[in-house]
């Protein structure tokens, strides 16, 4: 700070970085209501995310006692009567609480199956007297289920028992801890499936809009000023028509007896209605739609700038079309082309709202599981974790974005 | 402009034209909710004074959880199907009833002899209706399935299956129509083996299975050849037979089930629910869900349907159906939901 | 006939014809789903598809029957307002705190300007399902989940992104000469920033206000994870409708939804232009 202006008299200079502070500090205060509230409302609800993705203290809630038992078991056999009493007496007062079922829940996703041993040995346990529970309660909890003297139902316990665990993770790319404690691939192979196909179908909108997008703008922005203002109204409508009123319009279309397959049926192309809703092409064509406008805005406002002289003087002197497009206007449309690219590329791999509506069974995309762990599942920590790695995503793109584009490039409207 | 905004986000704030409300009653909307507007709530309004918010969901235990587990209950009486119910009690979302305040019926008999012991198996509910998931087909595509094993041969009978998109009854049918026999379904099913043979025989028709998520796209499915042939609560079609669709109904291997109304635990509108309850389980209510063929859960109710209804009712079937196991689907309900969400996927 | 450039061959000619069919038959593409929908919401007929009664232009086949249903139904009048309640909450408080933070961030001494002009916007790229998910987990805490409050703030920070970008771009054509003459004149800054700096960035702030409404009054994922049953909007009413029993009504609502859309769109470009006469880039 001492050296903002060499040359003046210290005094001066300790003024003039008080004055630079103080203008600071105003800047700042300016921003710090909002600062203050998009903390609160936007960056804690993420963080809590990342944090559950890790965190599950549910079963360490729920039969704390046991946990504490089974601390020095050794996991090779059975564990001793003291931890197999406590764990009784546990599902008692869990069956009487009903909540032996978040419990069967917990345990279940670490090793399947055990999700009827738990809530069918709750439902035995739940009349037993509590003195013989403290007397017999081993021998009552093998009888209710000989699962409980496999030592492998244990490890299950005890690692569901653990409150912070990377298992969501594991689960989230297809992975999984196995009895040895190795990390193996799952039987079942879902996430990374789905992960590459949202890149995929996200890749392919980017390239539709692009095929569709590049061409339009390019008209429009060479053309006289009052057609591109016309026109730009077909562009701007659809842009700020609500995403659920053009899905909605997409339904009424391609819906087995909507617009498209009556047509279809009145002209003779074909003779028996297409499947055309509730696939994965639904899916693309009406997000291709919904997201064109992303695409042709930017690639306009940066056409527009670009002087056709260049490319006038280049076909005078024999260029090709094609070729004058290629060496002159394409370097130059780039900028426009690969801010939109990336702006459709980005809103598409996080897209809910449209696969939703519109994806059928194979239209899904990885937000859909999201929200299928979030509401259906109830696996929130499952969700946490796929919310996680797919924001990690996004912010990898976010800074290609900022990098090759710059945030400051973004203009709306 | 900032007063303007002022003035009418202050406006917007205090002014709401709604009255708040007093019950939120969540059901499966459609055919099925309209006779119980009719036949429930819209008396029940007239008789309180009460504003009621009339909510539709399509059914399972995940809503309810959620609300339960992040503490905070919009929901305050909702209709459940047995076969989540038994799950939805031990897991502890919904309240514990007491049975003993419910009212005689109509004829003076006891609500505990009146009901059918069914309706009030579980304490976490009170029976409403007696209902069965059946198959249905447009009679206008020629001849339709008439065994469950016909359902499932894509071959004699091509076209599209709708089914509600769950593991519940698509896996006891795949079952039968592989061979088991129904009384054998939910022990079979208990097994590793049994559960692969199940979705074994799924596969044989998953391309040609149209999901649908709640009750009342069936018949919009049907109507619109969406599916040829689809799963469906049997009241829906018989709604959409009485308007003039060209639907038949086959009772092979329905999977017959009740209905109750239950609260949700932790609501703030306890008494408001029981009242609510305790009206809609009276005889006369009861007996009006017959304009969509549910048989009523009370002896009262019973006695005053005409006989030309009863035959479109799923007690007339009883023969050739199979109950659904709410305590096989508390048990296996979580992890079956997972492994079909994974055969989903595949 | 256009005058073409006398290097052009034939196949330039025919080349630009073609762009010119190419890019009319994308407007094509834009425009006609909306457009198609928007007859079939007066069908007589419970269907999504135009009856023969409608192709033969009968006017028994149209009706306003869905209209007369959207305003029947308490669960769509509710729905209406909720939209406009919200939205406008909404708007108001991302307006507000928006258009101070703009101002700050339009400081040549903002310290961490970038850091923190990214962070500010980044409710923009995130996905609404990752929003969704951890304001559901975090506005339980404080239980704001099934509230009006939760709903509102949520909105407000979907919007906060867009009041920024409109403001400072207003900004940024914005003369600071003013600014410092006001305070020579031997006005307080605050007395400055009222009556010369609002008065010039204003149609950035209203637009900033519009979009943030909008966001809102389109949003349907933060709904569908944080409101109750008493704040369903009208996405959300339309999401559930299409998930379950799809009928005309959601296509009387979307029609209107397309005329509020052209009213907000025509209400932008106006104050854009006026932007730009003042002098500030739009």
């Amino acid at each position: 700070m001492t050296d903002i202006a060499p040359g003046l008299i210290p005094a001066d200079a300790r003024n003039a970085a008080r004055e630079v502070r103080k203008r600071k500090l105003q800047a700042f205060l300016f921003v710090t209501p909002l600062l203050v509230f998009v903390i609160f409302a936007f960056v804690a609800p993420i963080t809590t995310m990342l944090y559950r993705s890790i965190h599950n203290p549910t079963v360490a809630n729920l039969i704390p006692d046991t946990l504490v038992a089974l601390g020095d078991w050794s996991g090779e056999e059975i564990p001793d009567d003291t931890v197999l009493i406590q764990f009784a007496a546990d599902m008692k007062r869990m069956a009487n609480d009903r909540t032996s079922g978040q419990l069967a829940d917990e345990i279940n996703r670490a090793l399947p199956g055990m999700s009827s041993v738990v809530k069918s040995t709750a439902r035995s346990l739940r009349r037993v007297d509590d003195t013989e529970i403290a007397t017999n309660g081993a021998a009552l909890l093998i009888e209710a289920n000989d699962r409980w003297a496999d030592p492998a139902t244990w490890s299950a316990v005890k690692a569901a028992g653990q409150a912070y665990s990377t298992s969501y993770y594991l689960t989230s790319v297809d992975l999984e801890r196995g009895p040895d404690g190795n990390i193996v691939q799952r039987d079942t192979q879902i996430y990374v499936k789905l992960y590459t196909k949202t890149l995929r179908m996200a890749l392919i909108i980017t390239v539709l809009t692009i095929l569709l997008g590049y061409p339009l703008a390019f008209y429009m922005a060479h053309a006289s000023d009052s057609m591109a203002n016309f026109l730009m109204v077909f562009v701007l409508l659809p842009f700020w028509t609500s995403l659920l009123v053009r899905t909605t319009a997409w339904i009424a279309l391609l819906q087995t007896n909507g617009v498209v397959n009556s047509t279809l049926l009145a002209i003779g192309i074909t003779d028996q209605p297409l499947e055309l809703l509730y696939t994965q092409f639904s899916t693309i064509l009406a997000m291709t739609h919904i997201l064109l406008p992303f695409m042709v805005l930017p690639l306009y406002a940066v056409m527009r700038g670009i002087d056709q002289s260049y490319m006038r003087a280049a076909m005078s002197m024999g260029s090709k079309p094609l070729g004058a497009w290629y060496k002159i206007y394409l370097p130059m449309s780039l900028p426009g082309l690969s801010a939109g690219a990336l702006l459709v590329f980005i809103i598409s791999v996080g897209y809910y709202i449209t696969p939703a509506l519109v994806g059928g069974t194979d239209g899904q995309m990885i937000s859909n599981i999201i929200a299928f762990h979030m509401q259906q599942s109830n696996n929130w920590e499952l969700a946490a974790a796929l919310g996680s790695l797919l924001l990690v995503l996004i912010l990898v793109l976010y800074w290609l974005f900022d990098r090759f584009v710059g945030t400051d490039n973004i203009k709306l409207g | 402009m900032k007063k303007h905004l002022t003035l009418l986000a202050a406006l917007a704030l205090t002014a709401s034209p709604l009255a708040a409300q007093d019950l939120t009653v969540t059901s499966f909307g459609g055919a099925y909710g309209a006779a119980q507007k009719e036949h429930m709530i819209d008396p029940f309004v007239a008789e309180t004074g009460m504003n009621i918010l009339f909510e539709d969901y399509g059914g399972g235990i995940a809503e309810m959880k959620a609300q339960v587990e992040a503490g905070n209950i919009q929901w305050d009486v909702v209709d459940v199907e047995v076969i989540d119910l038994e799950r939805a009690c031990s897991e502890g979302y919904l309240e514990i009833i007491d049975q003993s305040v419910l009212p005689a019926g109509d004829d003076g008999t006891p609500a505990a002899e009146d009901f059918i012991p069914d309706a009030l198996a579980n304490e976490c509910g009170v029976g409403n209706i007696v209902w069965s998931i059946v198959f249905a087909y447009n009679t206008e595509n020629g001849p339709g399935p008439q065994t469950i094993a016909d359902f499932f041969d894509t071959e004699a009978f091509p076209g599209k299956r709708g089914l509600r998109k769950r593991p519940q009854v698509n896996m006891e049918w795949a079952l039968i129509a592989d061979g088991v026999a129904p009384e054998d379904v939910y022990e079979v099913l208990s097994t590793d083996e049994g559960q692969a043979q199940a979705f074994a025989k799924l596969d044989t028709i998953k391309e040609d299975i149209v999901w649908y998520d709640s009750w009342s796209q069936a018949p919009v499915l049907l109507n619109d050849g969406g599916a040829q042939m689809v799963q469906s609560a049997n009241g829906r079609i018989f709604a959409a037979i009485q308007e003039g669709s060209p639907f038949a109904i086959g009772w092979d291997s329905h999977v017959y089930d009740l209905d109750v109304w239950a609260i949700m635990r932790g609501t703030p509108n306890m008494d408001a629910a029981m009242e609510f309850i305790k009206f809609a389980t009276q005889t006369v209510p009861l007996s009006g869900m017959q304009d969509v063929a549910y048989g009523p859960t009370r002896a009262s109710a019973q006695a005053l349907l005409p006989e030309s209804v009863k035959q479109d009712l799923p007690t007339a079937h009883l023969d050739k159906g199979l109950k659904a196991d709410g305590i096989f689907w508390a048990d296996f309900g979580e992890s079956l939901g997972e492994k079909f969400n994974e055969w989903l996927l595949q | 006939m256009k005058q073409f450039p006398e290097y052009f061959t034939l196949w330039h000619i025919a080349g630009h014809y073609a762009l010119r069919v190419f890019a009319f038959l994308v407007l094509f593409f834009l425009m006609m789903p909306i457009l198609v929908m928007m007859p079939l919401s007066f069908n007589a007929e419970p269907f999504f598809t135009f009856t023969e009664g409608m192709l033969s232009l009968d006017p028994d086949a149209y009706s306003l029957r869905w209209y007369q249903e959207i305003v029947d139904d308490q669960k769509w009048r509710l729905a209406i307002w909720n939209s406009f309640v919200v939205g406008i909450a909404a708007a108001f408080i991302a307006t507000t705190l928006g258009t101070l933070a703009a101002v700050g961030l339009a400081s040549p001494w903002m310290p961490y300007k970038r850091l923190i002009t990214a962070l500010l916007l980044s409710p923009m790229i995130v996905p609404l399902i990752i929003i969704a998910a951890g304001m559901f987990f975090f506005y339980t805490q404080f239980n704001l989940v099934g509230t009006y409050t939760g709903l509102i703030i949520a909105h407000a920070a979907l919007g906060v992104p867009f009041v920024i970008i409109t403001v400072t771009a207003t900004l940024s054509g914005f003369d600071r000469t003013l600014f410092v003459a006001g305070l020579s004149l031997g006005a307080s800054p605050v007395k400055v920033f009222w009556d010369v700096v609002i008065p010039l960035i204003r149609p950035g702030v209203i637009s900033g206000g519009l979009f943030a409404f909008v966001t809102s009054f389109d949003e349907v994922v933060l709904v569908l994870f944080l409101a109750g049953p008493e704040q369903r909007t009208i996405p959300r009413q339309m999401f559930s409708g299409l998930r379950e029993q799809i009928n005309p009504t959601i296509l009387a609502v979307a029609t209107l939804l397309v005329v509020l859309s052209a009213a907000l769109l025509f209400t932008l470009e106006f104050l854009r232009r006026r932007s730009v006469r003042m002098g500030g880039a739009g």
